[in-house]
């Protein structure tokens, strides 16, 4: 399995997701520059996190207007599995390649911390080998990640089992406390209805080494597991 | 001549005769103005230079000492640290929210110069008391700066430290910091010492935005300052961020000879240091640099401090190459001109030769003679000691509700400390920041310390405090110290009695340095840090930049307790010396001893800590310092959600403390750790070996804070409702106007 991580001008998490790609879990992957970007050259790809084109506008819509995404469209049409983290989720988004909307955090400030996320589906290509209801310990860092979406869109993203994540406190539960945005839902992460392409405020590259993490964890690896299956 | 002659200068007649003779001619406005920046105190340090030569620079880590853009230290494998402190408190002051963000992205610049990876921010923040309103707008919105500007750069600001007093009412004190990863085969330094190299300079256009922001930075804070607004640079993060990528780059291609920020005193400041460093000259032309705005006067053009810009030198064959990765990356350049040996630096406009003036002229300012008096002391009469507190529970509640104590989670909640996948202990979890080198067992932890208070108290001990604080603090993580950086922040030093201080805080700070064999590898000083209606100077306050190693990402260690049943071990005795404690702040008691710094204690309890941590002993280690013990085993308590019971009587001390001494006074040397019990002993033993008084004190229990004397309770909570009132004060103080 060969992967991509695509680098758009201002991208800051593509070094980061890249080391855990190649130095941890050994997958044979190429940081690619978005206007070298072609589908038919890898079996999977990552939107990473950080300021595409400094947030510009809006978080994520001119990176959405890159030929890059219509490449990944291309990706997601051909049930390859693309990973938007953070900033690649707001880009998954606002290509609507994914529903709903990443709004300013309810705090109205930047949030970087380790919060609780629940696996809600292991129906996807990313969850498969996890339980659901597992309790995953993986930091945010964002200003823009509460995700909201009209009632119908919700009623569909429940339905069609496309709640992969959702923020919950110490205790597993659906709280405001544990709910660090204010996220419709607590919604973290959600998956398309062909459930191959996947976007997740959380970073998992950043809980991938248990030196990284205040809890001695890698959860994150959980999820990035997937790209090592073909 | 210029069109523009109504620029005040800041130049001495005296100064203004000395240009004159040393070229020979009358300069002309342009070369006045440019002469005028470089000499003024931010870019000469014509008041400082002399007594910074006391610092200690040598050190067997010391790859380049003080004088370019940034210190760096050898951690061994090739791998080499950059780091530097600097101050952008004028600019914050006037425009909190661009003024601090440009502040970040100058210090990026720095580092990056030396062919080295920004990977971790720092910020020292001193505001007034947050009853204000005024210091509430100045808090909050250079904390949005630095977030908003350093998370989008893709660095991690990784540690810090803020203090609130009414002396920085008006005068904020906004310094940060950067440290960067590099080889030591690839450094470089800002120097042109290749005639015929071309010179590039990239990135963001010049504009009208910063003229004389350094003479701006070398006056006192007045109302007319609010006109300065515009001496204020804007900063532009995601053109950094490229700038960042596309400068490293470069430098991989081995066609870049040097590589230069353009910071304070703009393409003035930068071309004359980059070309008496490499002893050549320069010939350049101002009509194809990229401007922002019509009809600039090459006044303005060599003078704009404009945000995001480098300059670049590069061999001719390698021109190509390097053009095509700013192209690649979206960055604006102009070929600008080239490096010359004639030693002076020349500017055309208009095909005219507009500027030919040595660069060594501009670099090397004349110094300036001040007198150091010390202050005289306004009332000598004893007071008697207050009473020892009735409720010496409430009193530790009240100090965890202090700014100065309370949670900073309000600050680095705001800030990505995550990014660059290094940061192995985060902001509050420890006594410094630890970044660990990807693919190697080696990290460096990384602090900045000061407390305004004692140093204005007693500026040769409250500085050589500030030394031993910051080192105890990357120790208490497992770090060995090697190497410091500072940032001098003081009022006038025309004024004797500030010039005084600032000659104790230099030697306060020699001493604890050449005591603890721990060189400085750079520093930055910034006066006229006062109030011009009040005629008040800030308190003495010089930002002390630790860097430590650690050679074992096995032995890194917090604060938190771990354990319930572990034993809990003072390193390092207690004297009386509450003045300016952080106890005495709040009963607003004026007198009393600050701490003595004494470098022998020191070495003994540090030592101590580093051979403990290195054989596996400790569980946590916490220094104790601003609030004194009752605070740091509150801390440590509340990071690891479990309780205590200590008698204060095994604390070690001196003879003649009084309880009161013994829970707050903020003495130096000393430690709190934990051990598993059977482990205990050895630890004792340990400090004993290295000449550091020690005792077990109490054990880790499972839920309440418990302090007693003897058999007698002295203070007793809960350590929820401790948590609860340390983590809301700030948010609290920051509700209303």
């Amino acid at each position: 399995m060969k992967t991509a991580v695509i680098q758009f001008p201002g991208s800051n998490c593509d070094l980061d997701i890249f080391h855990v790609l190649k130095d941890v879990l050994q997958i044979e992957t190429d940081l690619v520059w978005h206007t070298n970007f072609k589908a038919e050259d890898y079996d999977g790809a990552i939107l990473p996190g950080g300021f595409s084109y400094g947030d510009y506008l809006r978080a994520g819509i001119i990176a959405a207007h890159s030929p890059a995404i219509d490449q990944v469209e291309i990706m997601a049409q051909e049930g390859k599995p693309i990973i938007g983290i953070c900033n690649g989720f707001q880009i998954l988004i606002e290509s609507e390649l994914l529903p709903g909307a990443l709004l300013s955090n309810q705090t109205r400030t930047f949030i970087c911390k380790w919060v609780n996320i629940k696996v809600e589906t292991n129906n996807t290509d990313f969850t498969r080998n996890i339980s659901e209801g597992t309790i995953l310990k993986i930091p945010i860092a964002h200003a823009e990640g509460r995700y909201t979406i009209d009632p119908k869109g919700l009623k569909d993203l429940r339905e069609n089992d496309q709640i992969v994540l959702r923020y919950v406190d110490e205790n597993g539960n659906l709280t405001k406390i544990g709910n660090p945005n204010g996220s419709m839902d607590s919604i973290a992460g959600i998956c398309n209805n062909d459930r191959n392409v996947f976007g997740l405020m959380p970073h998992p590259e950043r809980a991938s080494e248990k030196i990284l993490s205040p809890f001695s964890s890698s959860d994150g690896l959980k999820i990035l597991n997937r790209f090592v299956h073909t | 001549m210029d069109e523009r002659s109504t620029i005040k200068l800041n130049l001495t007649q005296k100064e203004i005769k000395e240009a004159q003779i040393r070229l020979g001619r009358e300069p002309n406005e342009t070369e006045l103005g440019m002469i005028d920046v470089m000499w003024s105190e931010h870019c000469s340090y014509k008041s400082s230079r002399k007594l910074l030569q006391k610092l200690p620079k040598e050190g067997k880590k010391v790859v380049v000492g003080p004088g370019y853009d940034s210190g760096v230290v050898d951690i061994g494998d090739g791998d080499i640290v950059a780091f530097k402190v600097e101050s952008h408190n004028h600019p914050s002051a006037i425009e909190p929210y661009n003024g601090a963000a440009t502040g970040i992205g100058g210090i990026i610049r720095d580092i990056l110069c030396m062919n080295c990876r920004p990977v971790g921010l720092l910020d020292s923040l001193r505001f007034g008391n947050l009853q204000s309103s005024h210091s509430k707008w100045l808090f909050q919105n250079v904390v949005k700066g630095i977030a908003d500007y350093g998370n989008c750069t893709g660095i991690p600001t990784i540690a810090g430290e803020v203090e609130f007093d009414e002396s920085f009412e008006t005068n904020c004190l906004v310094n940060v910091g950067c440290l960067g990863f590099g080889k030591l085969k690839d450094l470089k330094l800002g120097r042109m010492d290749n005639p015929g190299d071309i010179i590039i300079l990239v990135g963001g256009s010049t504009g009208r935005d910063g003229i004389h922001g350094v003479t701006f930075a070398s006056r006192v804070i007045g109302e007319e300052s609010e006109l300065d607004r515009p001496a204020v640079q804007i900063g532009d993060p995601f053109v950094k961020k490229l700038a960042i990528e596309a400068t490293l780059e470069a430098l991989r291609t081995g066609k870049v000879t040097a590589v230069k920020d353009l910071g304070g005193g703009g393409l003035t400041c930068a071309l004359s240091e980059m070309s008496s460093k490499g002893n050549s000259g320069l010939e350049i032309d101002l009509n194809v640099i990229h401007v922002r705005e019509g009809k600039m006067t090459p006044y303005e053009i060599l003078l704009s401090e404009s945000q995001e810009r480098l300059l670049f030198t590069v061999i001719p064959e390698g021109q190509r190459k390097v053009l095509e990765i700013f192209e690649r990356w979206g960055l604006s350049y102009s070929i600008i001109g080239k490096v010359t040996h004639t030693g002076n630096l020349v500017a055309k406009y208009n095909g005219r030769i507009i500027v030919n003036i040595p660069a060594k002229l501009l670099t090397n300012s004349p110094l300036a003679v001040r007198v150091a008096k010390k202050p005289k002391i306004k009332s000598k009469k004893s007071i008697s000691r207050p009473a020892i507190p009735s409720n010496i529970s409430k009193t530790i509640f009240h100090l965890l509700q202090t700014a100065n104590i309370a949670s900073k989670d309000i600050i680095y909640r705001q800030y990505d400390h995550e990014v660059g996948v290094r940061t192995v202990l985060k902001p509050g979890d420890s006594d410094a920041a630890v970044l660990r080198l990807i693919g190697k067992n080696k990290a460096v932890a990384i602090k900045a310390d000061c407390n305004s208070v004692h140093c204005f108290l007693d500026p040769y001990n409250g500085h050589a405090s500030a030394v031993a604080e910051a080192a105890r603090n990357v120790v208490a993580t497992g770090a060995e110290p090697i190497a410091i950086t500072d940032c001098c922040n003081f009022g006038n030093p025309e004024n004797p009695n500030v010039y005084w201080q600032f000659r104790q805080a230099i030697n306060g700070m020699s001493y604890m340095l050449k005591g603890l064999k721990i060189p400085c590898v750079g520093g930055n000083v910034s006066f006229y840090n006062e109030d011009e209606t009040t005629g008040n100077a800030v308190k003495p306050s010089t930002t002390i930049v630790m860097l430590g190693l650690i050679e074992d990402l096995k032995l890194i260690t917090n604060i938190a307790l771990k354990r319930t049943g572990q034993s809990i071990i003072m390193i390092g005795k207690t004297y009386s010396e509450l003045g300016g404690s952080q106890y005495y702040r709040l009963i607003d008691f004026p007198k009393g001893k600050p701490p003595n710094a004494v470098v022998s204690r020191e070495n003994a309890s540090i030592r101590s800590i580093i051979e403990a941590i290195r054989n596996g002993y400790l569980t946590a280690a916490h220094d104790c310092s601003r609030g004194g013990i009752s605070i740091t085993l509150a801390e440590m308590a509340i990071k690891g959600n479990l309780g205590l019971k200590i008698d204060a009587k095994l604390i070690p001390r001196n003879i003649k403390v009084r309880i009161d001494d013994l829970l707050f006074s903020e003495s130096n040397a000393r430690f709190i750790v934990t051990t598993p019990k059977p482990l205990a002993r050895k630890v004792l033993r340990l400090a004993r070996k290295n000449g550091a008084p020690a005792a077990i004190i109490g054990e880790v229990s499972s839920d309440n804070y418990e302090i007693t004397w003897g058999k007698k309770r002295i203070a007793w909570n809960s350590i929820d409702q401790m948590r609860e009132t340390w983590e809301r004060a700030i948010p609290e103080a920051m509700v209303g106007p």
